[in-house]
């Protein structure tokens, strides 16, 4: 057993850090560290920078602009980002299109769709909720009907992360009524500029609006945007699910919101000494720590396993529930060690340049609280997670 | 042994749930005569017992509403009946009254009050900063505490909230705030020895906000069973699965230990015992309006976590009563203090 990176791996997370000392804008960090929204500008001008070195998609294979990166370079090129305070990678284009093409997309796909990915021409969000369809993703309704060389698309998506941003959306959209739910499903590349579509925001409980409500009338998408096979949609959704997940304990963001609670709760004063020194509070963020540390063991676990050639199955719903669990957790206590300062409404929405009230560091507590609800929601809620754990791996 | 309420206090209960359904305003809050029974027939009220302050506020947390009844009714009235001053004018919904007591760094400790208060040939002046000052934006009479020096018993002044320097802001879950800044501010002296009364009033604010949270359990526990009646999932109700059925009963035992907790306090809060009460309570409250927030939201998905559905209100004003007159962690440490 050797718990240490490789020479090469060392290397490799040198040359990380090296690149992001050099190219990070300190401008995007700052607005990280303060807890800021970011702007589409931003994010652009993000993807922009790793692109330039070939890291925007550096799991991709070579001939399409990536690097082929392992899992574990993955890792730590997701480690040593977040550490630095980058803004993640939008992933909708990136992570989850990309390498649905790279799988199943056709060539004339392949070939028009990854470089526009690369170079932020296009902007993708993901339509695969609806109102009536959230756990029970494959009692999806949104309909296309085939029409010549098009379908045309009626119904409703929700949750659409982004999509105030997007310029193009990859749907699950039912193809068929016949059989089971799952066998009717295809999943379909929508440009957004086409008419008969409408997006609303929500806006969500901390007062921000990154999902919106996206509306089909009459939609015509070209058969040519179908990717696989006609009712071939929630194989490629399952695909996804298991092969693109390395990232989903979020260790990163973890240890970097372990780190920025420390700092806060040290400025914090309570009855005469800092707050970290209250025994309380000091055991709970202990406890935080602890778990965090078998966690990132867990997770290079899975990590290396996958990198040997393992698909990462079941793991990911592990680590997915545990990771979620630590992050709210850790959002939980920085609510708390912001004391008083929890109680202002600071939103995004709200935020003007110098109105912010209290310490720096507590001024986004709450809303990070609130707003962090959401990850043990989405992406298969941990209840799902649990299901699929007792089902796959303990055959209960 | 009698955990039933008196008949008065039913009434109480039955009107302010209807007027509160209704959107009931400050003025019709206060018409009903709901400030006075907040404080003791000796303090100028005709009500003031824990278990009044348990039913009316109660209410106001199962409506999810916002008005300042802890603040100009709980700590203004109280205080002002405490420094001998006349009330009437304040039962009759005539004032809404601020306390300016915390400043940046006291966090939950009462204590710790740096303003500093000067006598000259005019009068007393205030300097110094006070900090999430709940209703000053709306306040009509603000009360300030500040020392004479350092190791002086904290004083109690009125300030007039026109002649201040305020930056008000909106709370989460409703309700505004606001920094003040003191410089020399024109005050009048109310009470100069006023730990005691600080404590006291606190004590009843710490009950009134328990039995808000109380309030707001109920009606996040309604709204989510509500949901997980109808909303449906793979072809049934997702109260159906049983994961969900286990989670909303451990969260009904839960509220009952924070009603028994409420009542514990309620009955307790003119004995020479309460302040263990007032300890135990808040941290058991807060430990399961944490659980209560969490869960609920959990329960509904996505719909959990939009500003437009009544759970992300409520969820949020519970979420703030672990932010008011002391944590969990902060009643904790009190309550091994106080039980050593
Ligand atoms: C902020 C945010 C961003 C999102 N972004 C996107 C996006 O970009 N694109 C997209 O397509 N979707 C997105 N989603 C949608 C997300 O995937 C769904 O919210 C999620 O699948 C849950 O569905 P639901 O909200 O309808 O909850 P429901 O499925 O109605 O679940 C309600 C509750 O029931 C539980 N439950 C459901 N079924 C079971 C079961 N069988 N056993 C036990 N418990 C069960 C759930 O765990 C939950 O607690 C986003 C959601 C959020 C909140």
């Amino acid at each position: 057993m050797n718990l240490d990176y490789t020479p090469d791996q060392k290397a490799f997370r040198d040359e990380v850090r090296a690149f992001l000392a050099e190219n990070l804008p300190e401008r995007l960090t700052d607005k990280g560290r303060a807890g800021r929204p970011l702007t589409k500008r931003d994010h652009e001008e993000w993807h922009a920078i790793l692109n330039s070195r070939g890291w925007l998609a550096g799991h991709w294979p070579t001939e399409h602009g990536g690097q082929g990166w392992d899992a574990v370079q993955r890792h730590i090129f997701e480690m040593e980002t977040t550490a630095a305070g980058a803004p993640r990678i939008v992933p909708f284009g990136v992570m989850m299109l990309g390498p649905v093409l790279l799988k199943f997309g056709s060539e004339a796909q392949k070939a028009h769709y990854l470089p526009r990915i690369l170079d932020g021409t296009d902007w993708w969000c993901q339509g695969y909720s609806e109102p009536g369809a959230g756990s029970d993703l494959a009692s999806l309704r949104c309909e296309a009907v085939r029409d010549g060389d098009h379908y045309v698309v009626n119904g409703q998506k929700t949750w659409t992360t982004l999509g105030q941003y997007a310029d193009h959306i990859f749907c699950l959209v039912r193809t068929s009524k016949e059989g089971k739910p799952q066998e009717g499903i295809s999943f379909l590349l929508i440009d957004m500029a086409t008419p008969g579509i409408e997006v609303r925001p929500i806006r969500l409980i901390d007062g921000s609006v990154e999902v919106n409500e996206v509306w089909f009338s009459d939609v015509r998408v070209p058969v040519a945007n179908l990717v696989g096979a006609e009712n071939m949609g929630w194989t490629i959704a399952k695909y996804l699910l298991t092969h693109e997940r390395t990232n989903i304990a979020g260790v990163g963001f973890a240890s970097a919101g372990l780190a920025a609670l420390k700092r806060m709760a040290k400025g914090q004063m309570d009855r005469g000494r800092p707050l970290t020194e209250n025994p309380h509070f000091a055991a709970r963020l202990a406890r935080i720590e602890i778990d965090l540390m078998a966690m990132a063991t867990t997770n290079l676990r899975v990590v290396s396993a996958a990198a040997a050639g393992q698909a990462p199955g079941p793991e990911s719903s592990m680590l997915k529930v545990k990771g979620t669990i630590l992050r709210q957790e850790i959002n939980n206590l920085a609510k708390t060690a912001a004391g008083p300062w929890a109680l202002p409404f600071q939103s995004e929405a709200l935020e003007g340049a110098n109105d912010a009230i209290g310490p720096e560091g507590t001024r986004r507590a709450t809303a990070t609280y609130f707003n962090n609800r959401k990850l043990s929601i989405y992406g298969g809620s941990n209840e799902v997670q649990r299901n699929i754990i007792a089902k796959a791996i303990l055959e209960l | 042994m009698d955990f039933s309420l008196t008949d008065e206090q039913r009434m109480l209960q039955d009107g302010l749930r209807r007027l509160l359904t209704s959107g009931g305003t400050w003025d019709a809050v206060a018409e009903m005569g709901v400030i006075g029974m907040l404080l003791p027939e000796e303090k100028g009220g005709y009500g003031g017992a824990g278990s009044d302050l348990m039913v009316v506020f109660e209410e106001i947390g199962r409506a999810g509403s916002d008005l300042p009844l802890i603040d100009t009714g709980v700590l203004g009235a109280g205080l002002l009946a405490a420094a001998g001053q006349d009330v009437d004018d304040v039962l009759a919904g005539g004032a809404r009254i601020a306390l300016a007591h915390a400043e940046p760094g006291s966090r939950y400790d009462l204590a710790h009050v740096e303003t500093r208060a000067e006598e000259n040939v005019d009068g007393w002046r205030l300097t110094g900063r006070k900090s999430v000052v709940v209703d000053a934006p709306n306040a009509t009479r603000l009360l300030v505490t500040a020392r004479p020096e350092d190791h002086a018993p904290i004083a109690l002044f009125e300030v007039d909230p026109k002649a201040l320097d305020l930056r008000g802001y909106p709370l989460t879950g409703g309700g505004e705030a606001a920094e003040i800044a003191l410089d020399a501010t024109p005050a009048t002296l109310l009470w100069a020895d006023a730990d005691a009364m600080l404590a006291d009033t606190h004590a009843r604010a710490t009950l009134a906000i328990s039995a808000e949270a109380l309030g707001l359990m109920e009606s996040i526990r309604a709204l989510t069973v509500d949901y997980l009646r109808t909303r449906k999932q793979f072809g049934r109700p997702i109260g159906k699965f049983q994961v969900l059925q286990h989670r909303m009963a451990d969260l009904l035992i839960e509220i009952e230990q924070a009603r028994s907790a409420v009542v514990n306090l309620a009955g307790h809060i003119d004995t020479p015992d309460r302040d263990r009460h007032v300890a135990a309570t808040k941290n058991l409250v807060g430990e399961v309006a944490r659980l209560v927030v969490e869960d609920s939201i959990q329960m509904h998905g996505g719909i959990g976590v939009t500003e437009e559905y009544d759970l992300g209100r409520l969820a949020k004003r519970l979420s703030m009563v672990d932010h008011r007159f002391g944590d969990t962690l902060h009643h904790l440490e009190r309550f091994i203090e106080l039980s050593a």
